[in-house]
């Protein structure tokens, strides 16, 4: 009988696989056990959300490190143990917290095996939490992976299943180069799949066809891969067929099922919960632009949040947003192009 | 201040390699400096001469298993730590065979074999990567300890501030090298340190902080000795506040107006590593005239070596753009 598993659950399976396959994986991080040096119940939250829970009484101290709120010292710590032996899995909380802390991951971890001439590998990953949808504000809500896709020497992962999120997690802990997991906050219980018992690897840089379809090819990541199923299943009614891409990693990325997708379909819509300017979007559009300006028939569009800080108010929040409705508008004006 | 007595358990041996690496870096840094300045050698770079006596006496406890970080001024640290004088020669140079294949330079020069994870031109980020280090060695029981050298300016960083208590936290085997020589590129460290000293800030942080004359190899030594011991034993990190001077500017091309009327002249005279050093084991008979003599003849031929052969050696090849990266646009 199929196995159905929240994101959250097939994390922290992946997490308990990793840690039991190989000695040197470590995890650290804010609370990620919680209760340090407190006089009540230790290992009293297991992360922010409860993803790491069980962990430190499994593995112990000394493989499930809290630390104290400095994020430059531990996640530089975490890419100096990375190049002395261990395979860290350092927490950032949410992602947003990068603005303290990103020298470790910007100068140190992306540069070192190239600009030390292969000499040093910086096996690390680090995991955070991305997204809005918690009305938790311009501070909390971000999704910023565009950042470190921007950067070279950084891998970017942003799993939108259960399935996808265990096996790209086991694959980016056994990768020999850094890699940024962002966790969408939504999905941790809003999403469940099947997910083998069994560890399993996902390559990073292969995307998935999530949707097979003719008409229109829509690339969308994490969250707002659900989004376009949604869409899709609306845009069906209408006789529309939507063929749902989701690179999965964005760096690297997987241009050729996009191209090839767009061969087929004529139209490209990229949905995209990150900032629109230089973004993520932008860059999917400017890669078809230019690989496959012959196969288009109808203009390029874009659904994203606009360019402003992620608002509170829960209106103002979904408002905000892309949605559903949004993109499958956004797939009408491409097919009436 | 800790002044060194001379410390009894060192074999002629190791006073020998002392002094030759003394002398080594001494030697680089001087043909460096003409060799920048003739326009050989591209990018920036920043001279170690002066403060020879620093990256010496601590890493002359050290082994290939222990690590350190080194800082922008990193030539001195790599070399104490045992990395080759011809390869790092051809780095500067930017050659095919230089240390990192040509793609690190003077700022980024890095040997892991040696434990050497890199010069680090972000001031103060080689402290908490040697953090990691020793965390890596506390995990997997190796014994080894790590060394992040930090200037007086690295020493005002956040990042630092943090590793420091992280390194206590955790009660990790550090032993933290702060090298104060005055300036933190223009800016005077007894402007830019708001209490008296480094060493002051130790306490702060749950452990044991000794100063010492940076220009004493024997003080930096005894006292990197002790604090390296304590790392191995378990008993957690050490700050280390070495009071140095460096000869030349912040970079090569550094008017260094800043500095006062005949301050490098003075240090020069009065505070060299290497005259300090001859005259202490000369005195003591432990050492005579024409053994330091016979390594400063063989130091210069090693160095004019490696530049002849980073002159006559290739640039790496175009391929080398796209290679060491998982991508290749």
């Amino acid at each position: 009988m199929a196995r159905i598993l929240t994101m959250r659950k097939a994390l922290s399976e992946a997490f308990r696989q990793v840690m039991e396959e190989d000695p040197t994986v470590i995890m650290m991080g804010e609370d990620i056990a919680g209760g340090m040096g407190a006089p009540g119940e230790q290992d009293a939250w297991g992360g922010d959300l409860g993803i790491t829970k069980g962990l430190i009484g499994r593995f112990g101290p000394e493989r499930v490190l809290d630390t104290p709120i400095s994020e430059t010292a531990y996640l530089g710590a975490a890419v100096g143990a990375a190049t002395a032996g261990l395979r860290p899995i350092a927490e950032l909380m949410f992602v947003d917290f990068m603005g303290v802390c990103f020298d470790p991951l910007l100068n140190q971890a992306a540069k070192f095996r190239y600009m030390f001439g292969g000499k040093t590998k910086t096996p690390l990953v680090v995991r955070t939490q991305i997204g809005a949808g918690f009305r938790a504000g311009a501070q909390h809500s971000q999704c910023l992976y565009p950042l470190f896709a921007h950067i070279p020497g950084l891998k970017c992962v942003i799993p939108s299943t259960a399935y996808d999120a265990k096996g790209l997690m086991i694959a980016s802990v056994r990768d020999d180069d850094p890699v940024i997991f962002f966790e969408h906050k939504v999905l941790y219980d809003s999403v469940s799949d099947e997910v083998p018992e069994r560890p399993y690897s996902i390559p990073l840089g292969e995307a998935n066809i999530v949707a097979e379809g003719d008409d229109v090819t829509v690339v969308a990541l994490g969250r707002m891969v659900h989004f376009a199923r949604t869409a899709a299943r609306q845009l069906a009614e209408e006789r529309i067929s939507c063929e749902i891409i989701d690179p999965r990693t964005i760096s690297p990325l997987d241009e050729d099922t996009i191209l090839e997708s767009v061969a087929n379909t004529g139209r490209l819509v990229v949905v995209d919960e990150a900032y629109p300017r230089c973004g993520f979007a932008a860059d999917i559009a400017s890669i078809v632009a230019e690989k496959a300006f012959r196969d288009l028939k109808a203009p390029i569009r874009k659904v994203t949040p606009p360019h402003t800080p992620v608002p509170f108010a829960p209106e103002l929040e979904d408002a905000w947003l892309p949605s559903p409705e949004k993109i499958a508008a956004a797939v009408r004006e491409s097919v009436k192009a | 201040m800790r002044n060194g007595c001379l410390a009894m358990q060192l074999s002629r041996d190791d006073l020998l390699k002392a002094y030759r690496l003394m002398r080594t870096i001494r030697v680089f840094e001087e043909r460096v400096h003409d060799e920048f300045e003739a326009g050989r050698i591209p990018g920036f770079v920043h001279l170690y001469a002066g403060q020879e006596a620093s990256a010496v006496g601590v890493c002359l406890n050290l082994t290939d298993a222990d690590f350190i970080g080194g800082t922008h001024r990193g030539h001195g640290h790599a070399i104490a730590k045992g990395c080759e004088i011809g390869p790092m020669m051809l780095e500067l140079f930017a050659r095919k065979d230089g240390l990192c294949q040509g793609k690190g330079g003077s700022m980024h020069i890095a040997d892991f074999d040696k434990g050497m994870m890199g010069a680090n031109s972000i001031v103060g980020a080689a402290v908490p990567l040697a953090v990691g280090a020793a965390l890596a060695s506390k995990t997997l029981r190796r014994g080894s300890v790590a060394v992040p050298f930090c200037g007086d300016g690295g020493a005002n960083q956040g990042g630092v501030l943090e590793s420091l208590n992280l390194a206590s936290v955790w009660k990790l085997p550090v032993v933290f090298a702060f090298e104060d020589n005055g300036y933190a590129e223009t800016t005077a460290s007894s402007w830019s340190i708001a209490c008296k000293d480094i060493v002051n800030r130790a306490a702060a942080f749950g452990m044991p902080g000794v100063q010492v004359d940076g220009f004493d190899f024997f003080a930096v030594h005894e006292a990197a000795s002790q604090a390296i011991v304590r790392a191995r034993a378990g008993e957690g990190p050490t700050l280390l506040d070495i009071k140095t001077g460096r000869f030349y500017g912040h970079h090569e091309g550094d008017s260094q107006t800043y500095r006062g009327k005949d301050e490098v002249q003075r240090l020069r005279g009065d505070k060299d590593c290497l005259s300090i050093f001859r005259k202490k084991v000369m005195d003591a008979a432990l050492l005579e005239k024409k053994q330091l003599d016979a390594i400063d003849g063989e130091v210069e031929g090693l160095i004019e070596d490696s530049v002849k052969a980073a002159l006559r050696s290739p640039a790496p090849p175009p391929e080398a753009l796209h290679q060491n990266v998982y991508v290749s646009y």
